[in-house]
């Protein structure tokens, strides 16, 4: 085990709603580590709390009508409750964060070369046209064409892809130690979408940075990332390796996931499995297991008490009869625990 | 390295429209766009040869703007028309019509341009500071846009004509007094409209991630959130043009205008035209005429140049 993480998240939790009305957690409870250089994914559809993990680790929410709860720790100094200024001399320069939307993401009146000095200038105190330098040295790393003209360019005027490119070479561009990537490919095709994950891969390989991908879809979580977290409803359900996740899924929320992603070797005219109902269709944790209104494994135990989240084997697991517990028999089906709050992972 | 990436892909190509040429910036797109609308052209003839015509008016007449030099040939029941002279005929005190016309065009565009331009500026600044006071965010700024904004629902709970009149009473009969009143009353106009705009920018996708790039909040505010909100402001203005040409007019004709009668203004040309209606109804129609070609003009090309800005309405 590293001695310091680079990030500590332990305990986090996010609550939606003004002062006595009915609030709503969106982010229940969530701990995990990242360790430099480490790439690691949250992984879930969309509601289940990942993209609100992200803003409440960069401080981002806004501040009326949202409780930010637990532990937030970068290089062991805590980020919760820092002051705008301090979190802002942060942010850019040691975390960094590259957004879904590469279409609303950029400033449409402004050229991109004076959004990417921008963040240079902010936290080096370079001159502009240093600046700018840099700029398209970034923009050739990230394999924009013509980069000493496409500087000068509008946003509109470039495709999806390559404004995609631009957002990666400004988060990247003051070398952060922590890249958040929240859905960097959602909204591109899929031929660019593996373009420019190659080009972020590369990037965070080249700056060292450790790499928190955000998404909700395997196939890039396989491609990047050697950590998984899935989540669920707010929790997180299921902790493991990347290799024993898509090996063996043991939540049967991963299972889903994994069946529901078109594979190379399955036959041909084979349906896709998908989980059914919607995100919407769930249970407060306080009932039971959120997913188990979705859950085709339900037993009686699921709507009686939430599960914990439990070292079993190689991996944390929050579930009451996970995939696979017929054969081996484990400690997944064992009585339910009477306490709603889930420990802690560690 | 990257460089063996291919460059990205079709869609590049797919996403252009025709405006959208490389090098081209959103207004230069926006001035193309208004080229091609017969709106904006319509608009744009009108409002340059109002234009045109008040700067060259001592080359389009021989005479002096209310020198009432024929005042011999007016009558109670008859005022001369158009004649080899006076090529609309003369006014009711005996100047020449055509030339109360082509100087009135000169008193309105500079009074509805400076009152516009002190509407513009006033109302922009207070417009500035209320949403640049919430977007940099804190207790102290809600207290001042909160501060900001009731000053200036106080003052648009005042009609504007009402505000314009109380102001011209109180700062006397002359020219600046007009200009000062027609523009205080649409400081609020544009103060809520750029403040609006800058609540709604501040909400956007590129001001989150501006924020998570660690720009401060004051340099987002000014060089992010408030280019991408003049846009309507500019266009806003535009529309106000029209309406202070009819209020200057309007004050005129209440009596608060312009006081010295060599100087030619179309609104109290209507005043002295009221009881001479039946014998020369022209003394009439004509300014009222000006003023609302004018005034049209004005606003066909604000609601073009509207369009040619809106994102939306991009083909």
């Amino acid at each position: 085990m590293n001695p310091e993480p680079l990030l500590s998240v332990r305990d986090l939790s996010v609550r939606f709603g003004l002062k006595g009305q009915d609030t709503f957690t969106a982010v229940d409870e969530v701990s995990f580590e990242i360790n430099p250089g480490q790439h690691l994914a949250i992984v879930g559809e969309s509601g289940s709390g990942k993209s609100v993990t992200a803003l409440a680790i960069m401080g981002l929410l806004p501040q009326r009508g949202v409780k930010v709860s637990g532990e937030v720790r970068y290089r062991g100094t805590e980020l919760l409750g820092k002051s705008r200024r301090e979190m802002s001399r942060l942010r850019g320069r040691e975390i960094a964060m590259v957004f879904q939307d590469p279409m609303t993401s950029l400033n449409p009146v402004i050229t991109v070369g004076k959004q990417l000095s921008e963040v240079l200038r902010r936290h080096f105190g370079i001159s502009e046209s240093e600046a700018l330098e840099r700029g398209v040295e970034l923009l050739n790393r990230v394999g924009i064409p013509d980069a000493g003209r496409r500087i000068r360019e509008y946003p509109h005027q470039m495709s999806g892809g390559m404004r995609q490119r631009v957002l990666i070479a400004i988060g990247l561009a003051c070398e952060p130690k922590l890249l958040i990537a929240d859905e960097p490919t959602t909204a591109l095709d899929v031929t660019i979408q593996a373009q420019v994950l190659e080009v972020l891969k590369e990037l965070v390989a080249d700056t060292d940075a450790a790499l928190l991908m955000i998404t909700h879809d395997l196939g890039v979580v396989a491609g990047m990332c050697e950590d998984v977290r899935v989540m669920y409803s707010g929790r997180i359900v299921e902790s493991a390796h990347r290799d024993q996740l898509f090996a063996e899924p043991r939540h049967p929320y991963t299972g889903g996931l994994l069946e529901s992603i078109p594979r190379l070797d399955s036959p041909r005219g084979a349906r896709l499995t998908p989980i059914p109902g919607s995100p919407t269709q769930t249970i407060p944790w306080s009932q039971g297991c959120a997913f188990a209104p979705r859950c085709s494994r339900r037993v009686e135990a699921c709507t009686e008490s939430a599960p914990v989240l439990e070292h079993t084997g190689d991996r944390d697991l929050r579930c009451f009869h996970p995939l696979g517990a017929e054969a081996t028999t484990t400690a997944g089906a064992a009585a339910p625990t009477t306490t709603d709050t889930p420990e802690a992972t560690s | 390295m990257t460089s063996s990436l291919p460059p990205a892909g079709p869609s590049s190509t797919a996403l252009l429209t025709p405006d959208d040429e490389p090098g081209v910036g959103l207004w230069r797109a926006a001035a193309r766009r208004l080229r091609r609308n017969p709106t904006a052209i319509v608009g744009a003839l009108i409002v340059l040869s109002f234009v045109v015509i008040a700067l060259i008016a001592p080359l389009l007449t021989p005479y002096q703007p209310g020198s009432a030099e024929w005042s011999g040939q007016v009558t109670p029941t008859s005022v001369p028309g158009p004649s080899d002279e006076h090529l609309l005929g003369l006014d009711r005190f005996g100047s020449d019509l055509f030339t109360q016309l082509v100087y009135g065009a000169r008193q309105s565009l500079v009074y509805g341009v400076v009152a516009t331009a002190i509407g513009l500026s006033f109302g922009a600044a207070l417009g500035i500071l209320a949403g640049g006071s919430v977007a940099v965010g804190g207790r102290v700024g809600a207290w001042i846009d909160n501060v900001v904004m009731r000053v200036v629902d106080i003052m648009l709970s005042v009609p504007s004509l009402l505000l314009a009149v109380s102001i011209a009473a109180v700062l006397g009969q002359n020219s600046y007094a007009i200009m000062i009143a027609i523009g205080a009353a649409q400081v609020p106009i544009f103060a809520r409209l750029l403040r609006g705009s800058m609540l709604a920018q501040g909400r956007s996708d590129y001001v989150l991630a501006a924020e998570a790039l660690g720009i401060r909040r004051r340099k987002i505010v000014m060089s992010h959130v408030l280019p991408n909100s003049i846009g309507p402001t500019v266009v806003q203005a535009t529309l106000n043009l029209a309406t202070a040409i009819i209020e200057v007019a309007a004050l005129s004709f209440l009596g608060l205008g312009q006081p010295d009668p060599a100087v030619a203004e179309w609104g109290r040309m209507l005043v002295a035209a009221q009881d001479r209606f039946e014998a020369a109804p022209q003394l009439a129609l004509l300014p009222g005429a000006a003023i609302a070609i004018t005034a049209l003009g004005f606003t066909l090309f604000g609601e073009a140049l509207r369009e040619a800005l809106d994102p939306r309405s991009r083909r």
